[in-house]
């Protein structure tokens, strides 16, 4: 039976295009069974029809023909026949949909947008791009996305993945992509003009190619600069100040170190404040001067002692395996925008991870 | 003249054992009872009203199918092929609006519902005969205020308007929302008229369980008009109010939400769905019987999936959402609901074939179409079951799978009830019959063209092509030219229908008061019925499609009998 299941003749014989996931294989699998059911009962019953056709042909116009009721049993049978094997489907197919409504908690996170009319992508550690996302195969990958302007679907016809890309609201869905090779990203929501060329390009790659690709990317970060200035990211970069506050109240910054201008006016805190922290000027106990930058945020976070600011003393603890890079700069991030001079967030521009370099 | 002699087993395949010059044409009957301009556009009578409904809807499903032509044509080539892409998502608007609120709503109830609920409950004519011509004229101006509007402002939002597209797209939308507002009013009229008279002006004899199954489906469909447009004139002034004064319900920009349209939207139009197919299911419930001279089996099961569906249909609209983002409870929730609309289906489905059993059966052109129906409908409704199975969907949502699905039930069955029914009653109708040759060949052209058009469609759907596209990578191609193939074939069963159709209507041999010998009641009465559809009061002693000895032999349905 499984062999009959995943037949690839039964999937050419369907045009479904080749199976690039681990979601594709399950999936097919109950279309087959679907299918293969439908085709049944549609064959039953038009073979009962035809046969009553010929057994009950009319012979003379003015027959007369007996009164017939069904009995309870066939009402019982049209009724739990059908409703059972719909359940079953159900039951199948509803297992798949919330194993992908839940992606797995070590899955890559992957940041997409679509805007009209094109699709970009961006990994919190790393580079962006327009109309080409590299994933890694057999790895979990979850994509969270989000659209500029109006409803976008974000379709990949080998991986049997789609999910609609809203407006002003995170989305999320994953996939663990099974073989490398290039598969085609369409959009399937309706968008205006030129929907019907909204494409996109998945690469997958080896793991271990695709580990080699990213660090390639991260080399080459500033060398892609304008890509990485397109003011279209600033709103998933404006998200990681979200991720840093997160990270930033899940790890208990906000007991020593405070956010707030008016607090900053009239109490002292255990720690410098963060409000207005970036690219101040700032002494420190060994009598130098220095400039606030990512690069010391970033410092201070891994080996807090090494320069503490004149008036606090040495007891921060150090975060050095604690954070992670993109949690790392997601806070210093979230520190960047904590400006007293302005009443909301200061939309980030431009590359924020050339400074995380040791 | 009901008895005139005919030999009885000289028509063992072709039913109509009519003879031309057997039967005279009626002297008086409502299409000669005033012959004004002004007595058919301010007329009362229900049939008028029908044949005004059934002109507007011709014409509308002329202009729905030029348009689908177009887009056909159009992809034929991966790239632009005739026209450009603002034009093409026109079209396929307008293709939709037109399709479904000015032809597939209307069709059935509001021409065979109006012209046949009255005869067949034994009434004069319905409850409120003016508001039967007020509905009228709402869906007339209406409709036109929609086309004039979709061409004018040039909509290219899609039949489905989703925001925000539709309240930032440059193209007008206000027209054809307020021409959708309108013709809601007249589908709610209409529902609340059939309610009222199905209620109130059954004749003595006729009880609720006697009541042809044709009624039973145009109740429920008149409940679900009654209760689900309200909403979709809700959400159009909404839009309108959106778009013309810049409310922000719907669009995120200004703190609305998108998918609250969809919700809203959904929760008119998959009802909406049932307004279109109940209607043609109650056409089958008709034809089956009448074609095999066997009692509905199962009548009260019919009758009751018909209610059923109406009632589970309204909770079942959160499957159009599966993508949208919703949880995975709401998901499952409407997923389950919606397999029941298929339960009822199936319920149906068994039972028409059950007739067959033991029936006495003519193979004529209505009975082809029901032949073609219950194909559409069983393979149509198997997968719509598959599109709820929530994963499977989320391959299939927003491509051509689900246009092929939806095509199948919507067109495949609702337009095979709806000829089905005009060829059952056309006789009845305009009191003359059409030739049956002609009538089998169109059968089989459009049966076949049907299936080729979008069994094409179900496989590209497979294969990931999405809707509404313009353009498309290449590898689709070969399955589009095949899809364009049948809908020519299917074009072409449509204009023979037409030429054939029409000849009759003046040149067609005169029908007589029953050609088929059903005992459906609406036969009771000549045909073309009086302006008070009845010169003889009749006595309702049998119910419906009772094709038993001592029921054929009951002298009150005189005209039943063709010896």
């Amino acid at each position: 039976m499984n062999d009959l299941l995943n037949n690839d003749l039964l999937r050419r014989m369907l045009f479904l295009p080749e199976q690039a996931s681990t979601f594709a294989v399950s999936v097919d699998r109950l279309h087959y069974f679907v299918i293969t059911t439908t085709m049944v009962a549609s064959s039953v019953v038009g073979a009962a029809a035809v046969y009553f056709f010929f057994r009950f042909r009319r012979i003379s116009a003015t027959q007369t023909t007996p009164f017939v009721h069904p009995t309870v049993g066939f009402e019982v049978a049209v009724v739990s026949v059908p409703l059972a094997v719909f359940l079953l489907w159900f039951v199948i197919g509803f297992g798949d949909y919330a194993k992908l409504a839940n992606p797995p908690p070590d899955a890559m996170d992957v940041y997409v947008m679509g805007k009209q009319w094109m699709w970009k992508f961006a990994y919190p550690d790393g580079p962006n791009s327009v109309g080409v996302l590299h994933v890694p195969a057999n790895r979990p990958v979850r994509l969270l996305m989000t659209s500029r302007d109006v409803i976008h679907s974000f379709f990949i016809p080998a991986f049997r993945l789609k999910q609609d890309v809203l407006p002003n609201r995170y989305t999320e869905t994953w996939f663990q992509a099974t073989k490398p090779g290039r598969y085609q990203v369409l959009c399937a929501e309706y968008c205006g003009t030129q929907h019907s060329k909204m494409w996109a390009t998945v690469i997958v790659l080896a793991p271990e190619a695709f580990d080699a690709w990213l660090k390639e990317q991260q080399r080459g970060l500033v060398a892609r600069a304008d890509i990485l200035a397109d003011p279209d990211m600033v709103s998933i970069q404006g998200n990681l100040v979200e991720q840093g506050k997160r990270v930033a109240m899940d790890q208990g910054c906000m007991r020593c170190h405070s956010i707030n201008k008016a607090v900053n006016d009239t109490e002292r805190h255990i720690g410098p404040t963060w409000v207005d922290l970036y690219q101040r000027p700032t002494k420190l106990t060994s009598g130098a001067t220095i400039i606030a930058d990512e690069a010391y945020l970033t410092e201070s976070m891994m080996e807090p002692n090494i320069k503490i600011v004149s008036g606090y003393q040495p007891i921060m603890p150090s975060y050095q395996g604690k954070l992670s890079g993109p949690d790392a700069a997601a806070v210093v991030e979230y520190i960047k925008s904590l400006r007293s001079d302005s009443s909301e967030l200061q939309p980030v521009k431009g590359p924020v991870y050339e400074q995380l370099r040791q | 003249m009901s008895s005139s002699a005919s030999s009885p087993s000289a028509s063992a395949l072709s039913a109509p054992a009519i003879v031309p010059g057997d039967y005279v044409f009626p002297e008086h009957h409502y299409l000669n009872n005033g012959t004004t301009v002004r007595s058919w556009l301010l007329t009362l009578d229900h049939k008028r009203i029908a044949l005004l409904y059934m002109s507007v809807v011709m014409v509308s499903f002329l202009l729905g199918g030029i348009f689908a032509m177009v887009i056909r044509i159009e992809l034929l080539t991966p790239g632009p092929t005739i026209i450009e892409a603002l034009t093409y998502n026109r079209m396929f608007t307008l293709h939709g609006v037109v399709m479904i609120f000015l032809f597939m709503i209307p069709a059935i109830p509001a021409v065979f519902g109006n012209f046949f609920l009255p005869i067949m409950i034994g009434a004069k004519d319905v409850a409120f005969p003016r508001w039967n011509l007020v509905s009228f004229y709402l869906y007339f101006f209406g409709a036109i205020l929609a086309v004039w509007g979709m061409v004018n402002g040039g909509t290219d939002t899609g039949w489905t308007f989703y925001t925000p597209y539709s309240t930032t797209t440059a193209q007008g939308v206000l027209p054809v929302l307020l021409g959708v507002f309108v013709i809601g009013f007249s589908s709610i009229l209409t529902g609340l008229n059939f309610i009222v008279t199905i209620h109130t002006l059954r004749a003595p004899g006729i009880t609720w369980f006697k009541l042809p199954l044709f009624i039973w489906a145009i109740y429920g469909t008149a409940i679900i008009q009654v209760l689900a447009t309200p909403v979709i004139g809700l959400v159009a002034l909404l839009l309108c109010a959106e778009s013309a004064f810049g409310f922000g319900f719907f669009d995120p920009a200004r703190g609305g939400d998108p998918v609250l349209f969809q919700h809203l939207f959904w929760f008119y139009s998959h009802p909406a769905v049932y307004i279109m197919v109940l209607p043609a299911m109650g056409v089958i419930s008709e034809t089956v019987a009448a074609y095999s001279r066997k009692n509905v089996f199962g009548y009260g099961m019919i009758a009751a999936s018909s209610l059923g569906i109406a009632f589970v249909g309204f909770f079942a609209w959160g499957h159009h959402l599966f993508t949208s983002g919703q949880s995975a409870f709401d998901a499952g929730a409407f997923a389950v609901i919606s397999m029941l609309v298929g339960v009822f289906t199936a319920i149906k489905v068994f039972n028409w074939v059950g007739t067959l059993y033991k029936g006495a059966i003519a193979f004529t052109a209505p009975f082809a179409y029901i032949c073609g129906f219950l194909f559409f409908l069983v393979f149509g409704g198997m997968t719509g079951v598959a599109l709820a199975t929530v994963s499977l969907d989320i391959h299939w949502q927003d491509t051509y799978f689900v246009i092929a699905h939806f095509h199948f039930i919507m067109v495949g069955a609702v337009i095979m009830g709806f000829l089905a029914g005009l060829h059952y009653w056309f006789p009845k109708m305009f009191g003359r019959t059409y030739h049956e040759g002609w009538a089998l060949v169109s059968a089989a052209l459009i049966v076949l063209g049907f299936n080729a058009t979008f069994i094409p469609q179900f496989l590209l759907g497979n294969a990931g092509m999405p809707r509404r596209y313009y353009e498309y990578p290449e590898r689709f191609q070969a399955l589009n030219v095949a899809s364009t193939a049948g809908a020519s074939l299917l074009a072409f069963g449509f204009v023979i229908i037409a030429i054939y159709l029409g000849f009759a209507l003046f040149y067609g041999p005169v029908a007589g008061p029953n050609p088929w010998g059903s005992r459906g009641y609406e036969w009771m009465t000549p045909s073309p019925p009086p302006t008070e559809n009845f010169d003889v009061t009749p006595s309702y002693v049998h119910p419906p499609h009772d094709y038993t000895d001592e029921a054929v032999d009951d002298p009150g349905f005189a005209h039943a009998r063709t010896t």
